[in-house]
Formats: structure tokens, C-alpha cells, sequence
């Protein structure tokens, strides 16, 4: 299926039920470089909207909130090594989580590309 | 934050059209990065030469008589030993309050013209220039003067290659020692420079004319030894070397003994005890401290920011951050903040509070990255 898009500048990509989330690649620009990612541990239960992670650059830290609910399944661990991933492939490689989610209509309240573009550019 | 009229340097433009991200700061628009991002013009001023614009910096001359005269009443006002100062020296400060608060922090030279641009320059931050300069001209006495000099703008060149560039445009900046200015005329402009910065590294400070300053700015990032660089490397740059923010490591409740900035203070000044904030800073001399400014390295990646709290094996608040983030050349974080002063020693093991858990993180000497100055 096509990836979905958050107010929040979260990426969401669903197969099989399971969300793969990232931060989008206008937030890793807005961001800079990304120095630390906080993950959420496996098994926790995300709910729409709620903090979810944690992304630190040079100057700031920001949260990640959960574009859907559900249980955390996946982590990625690459991150811990290499946070710079997220600047280099923020909608790739530099995924943050899966989430298996709880509530398929979650996905009805987010953008699609051309809606997410046209929201980030302004 | 954009409500007010933010005010622009003379180098708005050139900061625009550079590509720079611009972020209001001290009621200014300034570049807080570039394209190449904070990380990449951090490593560059460390190992190249990188180009700041600081023209929000508050510039002043202080006026009078003679020299003797502007130190003798400037002496009243700073802590710093001003009589001191050698023609071209240049010194650190502080203004205190009478209670030994730190209501600013400064660089005094004795400025080698007289008239309106001697015999002393002083340079403050942005945030501050409105109260330090009200807060000065109150305290000198009559047929003193403190001029502000609102005309001028304030570029720096820190790094390793900062004296092979400014020595291709004026050779004699080559051998300026550290803390002294200089006069020279580079392309037709008049510039004052001091070897000085906030990087901790080699470099220069030099103040321009405004009409001048786009045309020394490019003249300067001609030089392919030199990028431009924002205020957010500047910020990890100068947290690397140890040296303070005002308002963040700095303010009206420190003190220079808590700050650990009494090499700024000297031996016979400390004597004498004739400037605001004198009983305090003496009695903390001499009873000691309940806290001090130290260096903060967490063990583990995660940056601990400004306001986080320090705590004991016990779990006990025994103190703050004051500023923390990534350190680009440490490669991992660093901060610095207030601990309670049985636990300042380098070496001690302590908690941080990072988003409700309790990280590890060891008390350090500063500065994180050695600095580099010429002495």
C-alpha cells in the first residue's frame, strides 16, 4: 500500500496490518543533523497522537508521536549506531518502529503525498 | 516569536542569500545554520577557518580625558583589572550587580585611537546591549561618556586557518598576540581586529564599518579556506570549549566565584574590593561556595539540554544544567551546569534526569575540546 503522512511530519507505511513509522524528510531537514534517537521499548502500546520517541539534533530534542495506535513490534536498531541514518534516509533505512495496529481507521486521518507536500510546504 | 520587527545586520542579505536558516536571536534574525548544517560547519571551524557574523554584539567606545581617566571609573563598574591594559590589550569582565550577581558579560580594550573611538572599546551581547550600555553610562562619572556605535558591524574568523587568511590581507595579523587589537586598512576599509573569538579556537574578531561589512564578508569567503558559519556551531563550539553563555551559564544569580571566572578577576582587584558585587565575591573567597560551575560528560549518547536536573547516587537534586547538547568533536554529548560543591571534583559519578530516567554522567574539568588561542 502507499505510505500516509501525519500532521506531525511522521511517515506511516502498512502491510499486513504492521506500520513501519519514520519521520518524514522534511522533518529531518527542518531538524539537521540528528545526534540521538530515543525508541520506544518493544511491546509498549502507542495510541494516535501520543509520544511515541524521541529525535535529537545539534541543537534541540524533539518528540515522535504516534501517527497510529497499537504495540510496538519492531525497533530499529541501526539508529542506535548511527543516528545520521535519519538525515540520509529518513523515509528508507531510517525507519523509527513498527507498530501493529490496533485501529485500521487511524489511517483514514492521514495525508497522502500530494496532501502531505502541499501541508509541509506552508 | 515573530510578532516584533526582528532587526537585521548589514549581512541579512548575504546571510539569505548563502541559503542560511535565519531564527530570531536577541531580537535579531541570525543565520542559526547554513546548507552545510551544524554539524559540517562545526568540524570546518575547528579544522579550517569559519566566518561568523556577530554584528548583533553590542560595540561601544567610552570616552574621557585620558585613558587613566576612562580605566579609573570603568574600574568601578568591572571587576577586571583596566588600568592594566596595555595599549591594543583587550580583557575579559564582568558587570555585577551589587549583590555579585553577573548582570553581563564583556570584552574591554584599550583602544589605540582617541576621540570617539578610544581610549576604551567595550563589546557586550545582544540581549544585553540596551541594559549594559543604560546601566554604564549611570555609573561614569561626569564628563565621561559611553558612545554606542550602532554603525559598526562585527564579523569573526575562528580556526586553524584564520591567521594564514587574515594574514594574506594584512600581514602584520599574523603576529597579533591573543587579547590584542590592531588597527589596519584592508581594501580601502577600516577594521579593528582583536585576536579573540568564542570557539575556542585561534582567530580573530574584527570590526567594520557597516557600508564596509558585505564587502569584507565576501572578501573573506573568497578565500576557499573560509565557509560561513551559524550561530548553532557557535553555540556547540564555545559549549566544547568551556566558555559561558550569558543567560544560560551566566546571570543575575551567579556569581564570577560560583562561575569559576575569577582568572578574570585580579589578585589586586580582589584587594582593592572597590567594584559592585565586591562583598559577595570576597566572601565567598573566603567562606567558599555552595556551588559551582562544572563540566558535564554523560556516559551515555543521549544529550542532556539546559535544565536538567543533576542528581546524586541517593537521587537527590544536587544541581542543574546549564547548557548541554552534541559535541561534534567530543562526538558524543556534552553540557555544563551547577552541582552543589561536594561534588565538583573532576571524576564524580552523577545522575541526570533525561525525560524522568536517571542517566549516568561524570563531572569533567573544562573545556571539552583543549583550546587553541595564540599566547
Amino acid at each position: 500500500m502507499s505510505v500516509k503522512f501525519s500532521k506531525d511530519h511522521e511517515w506511516v507505511k502498512v502491510e499486513g496490518g504492521i506500520a513501519t513509522i519514520g519521520i518524514t524528510n522534511h522533518a529531518q531537514e527542518q531538524l539537521g543533523d540528528v545526534v540521538f534517537v530515543e525508541l520506544p521499548k518493544l511491546g509498549k502500546k502507542v495510541s494516535k497522537g501520543g509520544d511515541a520517541a524521541v529525535v535529537e539534533s545539534v541543537k534541540a530534542a524533539s518528540e515522535v508521536y504516534a501517527p497510529v495506535s497499537g504495540e510496538v513490534v519492531a525497533v530499529n536498531g541501526e539508529l542506535e549506531a548511527d543516528p545520521a541514518l535519519v538525515n540520509r534516509a529518513a523515509e528508507g533505512d531510517g525507519w523509527f518502529m513498527k507498530v501493529k495496529m490496533s485501529n485500521p481507521g487511524d489511517l483514514d486521518e492521514l495525508m497522502d503525498k500530494a496532501a502531505y507536500d502541499a501541508f509541509a510546504a506552508n | 516569536m515573530n510578532s516584533q520587527a526582528a532587526k537585521r545586520t548589514p549581512l541579512y542579505d548575504e546571510h539569505v542569500a548563502l541559503g542560511a536558516r535565519m531564527v530570531p536571536f536577541a531580537g535579531y534574525d541570525m543565520p542559526v545554520q547554513y546548507p552545510a548544517g551544524i554539524m559540517a560547519e562545526h568540524n570546518w571551524t575547528r579544522d579550517n577557518a569559519g566566518l561568523f557574523d556577530v554584528s548583533h554584539m553590542g560595540q561601544c567606545f567610552v570616552t574621557g580625558a585620558d585613558f587613566a581617566t576612562v580605566a579609573t571609573a570603568l574600574e568601578r563598574i568591572v571587576p577586571a583589572d583596566v588600568k592594566g591594559l596595555v595599549p591594543g590589550q583587550q580583557r575579559y569582565s564582568q558587570l555585577l550587580a551589587d549583590d555579585g550577581g553577573i548582570l553581563d558579560d564583556l570584552m574591554i580594550t584599550h583602544a589605540l585611537k582617541t576621540g570617539a573611538e578610544g581610549p576604551v572599546y567595550v563589546v557586550v551581547n545582544a540581549a544585553r546591549k540596551d541594559h549594559d550600555f543604560g546601566h554604564i553610562t549611570a555609573l561614569l562619572p561626569q564628563g565621561l561618556k559611553l558612545i554606542r556605535r550602532d554603525d559598526l558591524a562585527l564579523v569573526a574568523l575562528q580556526g586553524p586557518k584564520a591567521e594564514a587568511v587574515m594574514a594574506k590581507l594584512a600581514p602584520e595579523l599574523a603576529t597579533l598576540p591573543f587579547m590584542r587589537s590592531a588597527h589596519v586598512t584592508v581594501s580601502g576599509m577600516p577594521l579593528q581586529v582583536s585576536r579573540s573569538g568564542y570557539t575556542g579556537e585561534d582567530g580573530y574578531e574584527i570590526s567594520v564599518r557597516n557600508e564596509d561589512a558585505v564587502k569584507l564578508w565576501r572578501l573573506l569567503l573568497a578565500d576557499e579556506r573560509v565557509k560561513p558559519v551559524g550561530l548553532g556551531a557557535r553555540d556547540s563550539l564555545r559549549l566544547e570549549g568551556g566558555l559561558c553563555l550569558y543567560g544560560h551559564d551566566i546571570d543575575e544569580t551567579t556569581s564570577p566565584v560560583e562561575a569559576g571566572l575569577m582568572w578574570s578577576i585580579a589578585r589586586h582587584r580582589r584587594a582593592e574590593a572597590n567594584y559592585p558585587g565586591a562583598g559577595r565575591v570576597s566572601r565567598e573567597l573566603a567562606e567558599g561556595v555552595s556551588r559551582k560551575r562544572v563540566g558535564l560528560k554523560p556516559a551515555g549518547r543521549a544529550p542532556a539540554r539546559d535544565g536538567t536536573d543533576i542528581t546524586n547516587a541517593a537521587g537527590e537534586k544536587i544541581g542543574t544544567i546549564t547548557s548541554g547538547g552534541f559535541g561534534p568533536t567530543v562526538g558524543g554529548p556534552v553540557a555544563m551546569g551547577y552541582v552543589a560543591s561536594a561534588f565538583a571534583a573532576p571524576g564524580t559519578p552523577v545522575n541526570l534526569m533525561v525525560r524522568g530516567q536517571a542517566m549516568p554522567a561524570t563531572v569533567v574539568a573544562l573545556p571539552f575540546v583543549p583550546n587553541r588561542f595564540k599566547r
